[in-house]
């Protein structure tokens, strides 16, 4: 496998980053230069190793931590809450935010 | 009970102590250019362990008051709405923040040449880089304008700049210091870490930085224990007997500075002569730890740094439309490093590539994983190795982006295992300080401190400063 220029343009533009064509040819170079050296890992025998063996070497914690103290009484910044939503007037529909998108169109 | 001599030598170093070392260092040409920003105010709490002592922190931790910017231009002038909890816990154990110290731009580089504010020097030869990524922290304790700072790491970065700038340097198991607040280059790598200007004091720093929070869900809920008891060296005449010491043969290849090694084997039979036993050991997936750490590194960086777009943090490029405005933000931020391994990062986990590259060295990072868990679970209780292929070398000297990622090649499987280590000086070549790594079993770091500290005073008993 060899980086091309294209292939560095692609990339750049995935990753969002501008490049210049006088810094292709160069990072072409760079990046051909570092990626032989990971042919090495070609060679290695991973039939026997597990897909999710990093992640159970770091488990996470549970996703259950208590909820955050609020800093003020919630009647005095929502007055209605309903199954731990604060509860909120309608604003507007989809629909007549398009409308009102074209009108200023 | 009087304090250990260590700890008088610590608090007799003063925040004004440190504010004329630092103004005979810190600036001119030829100046160490170890600190970005300072806080010439801070004199820290009148009580706790660390009361009024003056410590230097990473610019890639997020502290109030003064800016973070991982020495990078897309960060110039950012100031973090938050502090990170390691910092937090040094200013609640009563300690002076003085400064955010100089790295490479965001944690890439292995010399702190990468930084987008000027290289810095090694206090020890001015020609010569401190190592990186953390080399403003290292200069800032081998300069003797702190006795304690705290460092980052993802393949070597507190390590590495200890080796070359003769102090010791810390990389904790991972999880067992706070990632919170640490800018993130990449996540299942770094860690925070601690230089100190001789093992206890660096105990004393990861003592206090270390244990769970709440706000890094990868923080382990495991209790600390007594890291500075554990660097009291028994007056025995053996203190190390019964602890065995593994060296492993892939760590000493043939290609090795001969002088390198031989400081090292001179550490090794000061370590039988202190009662322990060296047992050569095998990890023989080492030789494959560089690819594969640079495949995962940047591919969590191209990730990870996809932040830096010029909407919520630092700098704004100027432009027509707003996909225009991604690409001048980031290319005018990042510098050369940081952009050739977003592009490495993108490419190893872009379709078609994907498996081949990222994939596959996730398996080989299991396998070394593996391999240190085997030679620690056959009787071994540390291991011994270099730190670093060669000492210091000078500005400018390497040159080639894949040499320069070589200097990584004893510290980089630490990370990848999520293992504590540490580097502590063990002799010189040319006048230049040669580390010794030692590392640990996860949360081994008791044991580890206590072969290093039983290290130190044995040398320092021979007459090595």
């Amino acid at each position: 496998m060899s980086v091309t220029p294209d292939d560095v343009r692609h990339v750049a533009r995935l990753a969002r980053v501008g490049l210049t064509e006088a810094r292709i040819p160069s990072l072409v170079s760079e990046l051909n230069g570092i990626l032989a050296h990971m042919d090495v890992l070609q060679q290695v025998d991973i039939s026997g190793v597990a897909e999710d063996a990093a992640a159970a070497a770091a488990p996470l914690r549970d996703d259950a931590l208590p909820s955050d103290a609020l800093q003020r009484a919630r009647e005095t910044f929502a007055p209605a809450s309903r199954d731990g939503f604060f509860l909120v007037p309608r604003l507007a529909t989809h629909g007549a935010l398009g409308a009102s998108a074209s009108e200023e169109a | 009970m009087s304090s250990p001599a260590w700890f008088e030598r610590l608090r007799a170093h003063t925040v004004d102590d440190a504010w004329r070392t630092y103004d005979a260092v810190q600036a001119g040409p030829e100046g160490l250019n170890a600190f970005l920003a300072v806080d010439r105010s801070a004199r820290g709490a009148d009580t706790g362990r660390l009361a009024g002592i003056p410590v230097a922190v990473k610019d890639n931790l997020a502290t109030l008051g003064l800016p973070t910017t991982c020495a990078s231009r897309v960060l110039a002038g950012y100031m973090s709405p938050f502090e990170a909890t390691a910092v937090r816990r040094l200013r609640e154990a009563g300690a002076a923040v003085i400064g955010k110290t100089n790295m490479d731009e965001f944690a890439m580089g292995s010399s702190n040449e990468n930084s987008a504010f000027g290289p810095v020097r090694n206090p020890l030869d001015r020609e010569r880089v401190p190592g990186g990524s953390s080399g403003g922290s290292a200069a800032a304790v081998a300069s003797g304008v702190v006795r304690i700072a705290l460092g980052s790491e993802t393949g070597g970065s507190v390590r590495q700049p200890a080796s070359f700038c003769g102090i010791v340097g810390i990389k904790p198991t991972y999880g067992r210091v706070s990632r919170y607040g640490l800018v993130a280059y990449a996540s299942s790598l770094d860690n925070v870490g601690v230089f100190g200007a001789s093992v206890a004091e660096a105990a004393l720093g990861l003592e206090i930085i270390a244990g769970h929070d709440r706000f890094d869900a990868t923080s382990a809920a495991v209790t600390v224990p007594d890291l500075t008891v554990a660097t009291t060296v028994s007056t025995e005449a053996r203190p190390l007997a019964g602890l065995v010491v593994g060296r492993p043969v892939e760590y000493f290849p043939a290609s090795l500075d001969a002088r390198i090694a031989e400081q090292c084997e001179r550490a090794l039979q000061l370590l039988r002569d202190l009662g322990a036993e060296v047992r050569d050991v095998s990890l023989p997936s080492t030789e494959l730890a560089i690819p594969v750490y640079y495949i995962i590194a940047p591919a969590e960086a191209s990730s990870n740094l996809a932040r830096y777009d010029g909407v919520r943090f630092g700098v704004r490029a100027a432009a027509d439309d707003l996909g225009s405005m991604y690409e001048r933000t980031r290319s005018g931020g990042f510098g050369d490093e940081v952009t050739r391994r977003i592009l490495l990062g993108t490419y190893v986990l872009s379709a078609g590539y994907y498996d081949a590259y990222y994939r596959r060295a996730q398996a080989v990072r299991t396998l070394i994983t593996q391999e240190f868990a085997q030679v620690f679970a056959s009787g071994v209780h540390v291991l011994f190795t270099p730190t670093a292929p060669t000492t210091a070398f000078r500005l400018g000297e390497v040159s080639d982006p894949y040499e320069m990622y070589l200097s990584d090649i004893f510290t980089v499987t630490a990370n990848l295992a999520g293992v504590p280590a540490m580097s502590q000086p063990i002799g010189t070549v040319d006048g230049l300080p040669v580390g010794g790594q030692l590392m640990a079993p996860h949360f081994g770091e008791a044991t580890m401190l206590r072969v290093a500290a039983a290290l130190e005073h044995a040398q320092r008993a021979g007459g090595m400063s």
